[in-house]
């Protein structure tokens, strides 16, 4: 056991914060998440990576990976976080892509990968439905062979950013008659198909991220098909056991910490910065030490899964990870006191008004908070987390 | 040893009820924040016309001479419909400085405007340096021959965009946080030097910035008594406290029943998910958050009238109380909802928003942890 870097890794670190240093798009500097203008502002960073040659550090190197070692893609994570960088989206690089690569033919390798890696395809994902959410194989949406095509009919709910997205990925039905898990087909679905309907979903902060996605007699070719017919549910499982695997979110909590702190150390408490209070101080200290706890059962997952294995440990990331996200976001907002009120009108409000009071540091903090509920909610909820480590874990 | 409500304190009770029932669903409250100006002057007269507005008031001015009781039944009951109009700046904050503060010309000009609703009070306490502490003024009122001049800012000022009459804490005397020194004002929005730059709140209310320039003010604009405002301020915010409470009690009552009939209903691996035991807990556990707070809320509102260390400590007890129990509530209410709980469609994320608000308003969990402490 030990914790040194190589020479090797800490050259690579070195390089890593040189690229970002002069790829960081000039117009998202200091912009938040909630703060950016729309598709271009989200494909910026993704363009950039995607010109070095490191988009994809998850992928093998045959479908443009970068070849890299878990150490160094953790190398990378943590310089990411700590320059604040935008994050890459998930739905093409971390989900459909990995799927596509490991269980798509040929030619879909070859119309799809090169278009997630380049950012001209955009993604979305379409598994959870009105009623079918933490009971995810109950889903409804029903494809039937018509020749050479499937006629889809059915509702996706909760996707995100599908208002910019060229293509969807989706569970659909094609085997009613079978066992839940047994009758379910994984669909590649062009947006453009006819009888495809976005219907924006506004969410609680304001923000418009997650849609519904509407599929009425769409038409899509038996070649948008992964895999085998029916088979679909093996790999929306792998799928979202690469979901899980990066949403500890360790790099971005540890940046988001020394935020909160210099955010601490500018507000006053009785003429004294607020970091001095020693209850404030204890909170953060309580976050910090559950966070380094976390960083090290991450760091002894990636050293697992690097030696080939995939546990349901990747349960214990999210449940930890996803806490201390939504403390993070909790304390920045305690943290700014009355300028938690104010609201931070979004790019789609009709607010004539335009004027948030306080520090920048205090503008979206409570809406920060409140959208972060949704990160014990997405994914597969906490609760159902910790029935995968009951069950597959403790054997209960 | 009685908890039970008078036949007048029910008849109250059923007229607010109405009110919201009719006047304020969840779609008419949207409607209302979502409007250009933020509220609805239309219930405000309704307001007067139910007695609302007169509730806490002696009868001698036109009140209906209740105390802290009807305030906690009113307040509830709003607390259901996550009523905007700003009766807690007006008629329990304004209100409690007019009659514990107001000379008897202040009373009787200004009382009886409240009570028919032809003046809308919002109370400026809160500046940009001074978190929590109430004493923290950088707000100055200085002498100015028989008056006094006003500068300074307050920041995010509830309800002030609505209000015709600002209640403004400043510094006459002292250092910027000495006990000694705090006075209180009316001033009237319109008075020259007066500003306010207006924005919507995260919980659909209205608030402003506002800055005093020069803002000349008469001897008779003092609330209380000169440079020892502090007890005044302390009292009356005691009282907003116990009124927020019981805000907050009928906000986590709506929660509650919501989420439950939510886990009776919504099925998944073909069972209600309310069958599930860790759920079922997680429901309970909100109950006995609720159940606690009411208690608490009681309390509070049945010692407002005992004298310095006993009432601040029911009140920041109380604080603290529906600080963590609106926040467990609010946060569990979202997660059993499941995506729906987040949307802005349905009521779960509004209740859960103004809860949170609730916490920041006259201090949180920390804050009133501490002042408990303290005051043993």
């Amino acid at each position: 056991m030990n914790l040194d870097y190589t020479p090797a890794d800490q050259a690579f670190r070195k390089e890593v914060r040189a690229f970002i240093a002069e790829s960081f798009p000039p117009q998202l500097k200091g912009k938040s998440r909630g703060e950016y203008g729309g598709k271009d502002d989200f494909l910026a960073w993704h363009k950039a990576l995607y010109k070095k040659g490191w988009v994809a550090p998850g992928w093998p190197k045959e479908y443009g990976g970068t070849g890299w070692t878990s150490t160094q893609k953790y190398i990378f994570g943590e310089e990411c976080a700590a320059a604040d960088t935008p994050m890459t989206l998930p739905f093409g690089l971390a989900m459909v892509g990995p799927v596509i690569y490991t269980f798509g033919n040929d030619e879909q390798k070859k119309t799809f990968l090169p278009k997630i890696l380049s950012g001209e395809h955009w993604w979305c994902q379409g598994y959870s439905e009105p009623g079918s959410g933490s009971d995810l194989a109950s889903l409804k949406t029903t494809a039937v062979r018509e020749g050479d095509h499937y006629i889809v009919n059915g509702q996706k709910t909760w996707t995100t950013l599908a208002q910019y997205a060229d293509w969807i990925f989706c569970l659909v039905r094609t085997d009613p008659k079978a066992k839940q898990q047994e009758g379910i087909s994984f669909l590649l679905i062009d947006m453009k198909t006819p009888g495809v309907t976005v219907r924006p979903i506004i969410t609680m902060d304001g923000a418009h991220e997650v849609n519904e996605v509407f599929l009425d007699n769409v038409k899509v070719p038996v070649k948008n098909l992964i895999g085998k017919e029916n088979e679909g549910w093996t790999y929306a499982k792998f799928l979202l056991g690469h979901e899980r695997a990066g949403i500890a979110g360790v790099a971005r909590s540890k940046r988001a910490v020394e935020r909160l702190k210099k955010i601490a150390t500018a507000e006053q408490d009785a003429g004294k910065p607020l970091i001095d209070n020693p209850e404030f101080s204890r909170n953060i200290a309580e976050l910090e030490v559950d966070l380094l706890a976390l960083e090290y059962t991450e760091l002894r997952t990636l050293a697992r899964e690097s030696k080939g294995g995939h546990g349901p440990e990747a349960s214990i990331l999210k449940i930890k990870g996803t806490d201390i996200q939504q403390r993070l976001t909790e304390l920045t907002m305690e943290a700014v006191s009355y300028y938690a009120n104010p609201y931070r009108p979004f790019a789609h409000d009709k607010m004539t008004n335009e004027y948030v009071p306080g520090p920048d540091y205090s503008h979206g903090a409570s809406q920060n908070y409140f959208l972060a509920r949704r990160v014990t909610i997405y994914g597969g909820s906490n609760e159902i987390q910790r029935n995968i480590i009951a069950k597959m874990v403790l054997g209960l | 040893m009685d908890f039970s409500f008078t036949e007048e304190q029910t008849l109250l009770r059923n007229s607010v009820q109405k009110f919201v029932q009719n006047d304020y669903t969840f779609e008419a409250r949207r409607a209302i924040a979502k409007s250009e100006s933020g509220w609805k002057r239309q219930n405000w007269s309704t307001f007067a016309e139910l007695g609302l507005l007169g509730a806490p008031f002696a009868e001698e001015f036109g009140g209906l001479g209740g105390g802290p009781i009807e305030t906690m039944i009113i307040m509830e009951e709003f607390g259901r419909g996550l009523v905007i109009e700003p009766y807690l700046g007006t008629v329990v904050l304004a209100g409690g400085f007019l009659r514990h503060g107001g000379t008897k010309a202040q009373k009787e000009k200004l009382i009886p405007e409240i009570i028919e609703g032809k003046r809308v009070f919002a109370f400026a306490f809160a500046e940009p340096q001074g978190r929590y502490n109430l004493a923290d003024l950088a707000v100055t009122a200085k002498k100015s021959g028989a008056g006094f001049t006003l500068n300074g800012h307050k920041a995010v000022v509830i309800g002030a965009p609505w209000a015709d009459t600002l209640v403004v804490t400043a510094r006459t005397a002292g250092g910027q946080r000495d006990e000694k020194g705090v006075s209180v004002f009316l001033v009237d929005k319109k008075t020259k030097g007066v500003s306010c730059r207006d924005y919507p709140t995260v919980d659909g209310l209205r608030a402003s910035e506002v800055t005093f320039e020069n803002v000349a003010l008469g001897a008779d604009a003092l609330v209380g008594d000169l440079d020892n405002g502090l007890p005044l301020i302390e009292r009356v915010t005691d009282e907003g406290i116990a009124a927020l409470s019981a805000e907050a009690i009928g906000g986590m009552k709506v929660l509650n029943d919501t989420t439950v009939e939510y886990c009776k209903t919504r099925k998944q691996f073909g069972v209600p998910i309310g069958k599930f035991q860790v759920l079922q807990h997680r429901m309970v556990d909100m109950f006995m958050n609720y159940e606690q707070s009411v208690s608490i809320t009681y309390m509070v509102t049945l010692k407002l009238g005992e004298s310095d260390p006993e009432r601040k400590k029911a009140a920041s007890a109380a604080k603290v109380q529906i600080g963590k129990a609106g926040r467990f509530i609010g946060q569990n209410a979202v997660q059993l909802h499941g995506g729906m709980g987040m949307t802005d469609e349905l009521n779960v994320g509004h209740f859960f928003k103004r809860l949170t608000m609730i916490d920041t308003m006259f201090g949180n969990v920390d804050h009133h942890l501490k002042r408990y402490a303290a005051l043993d």
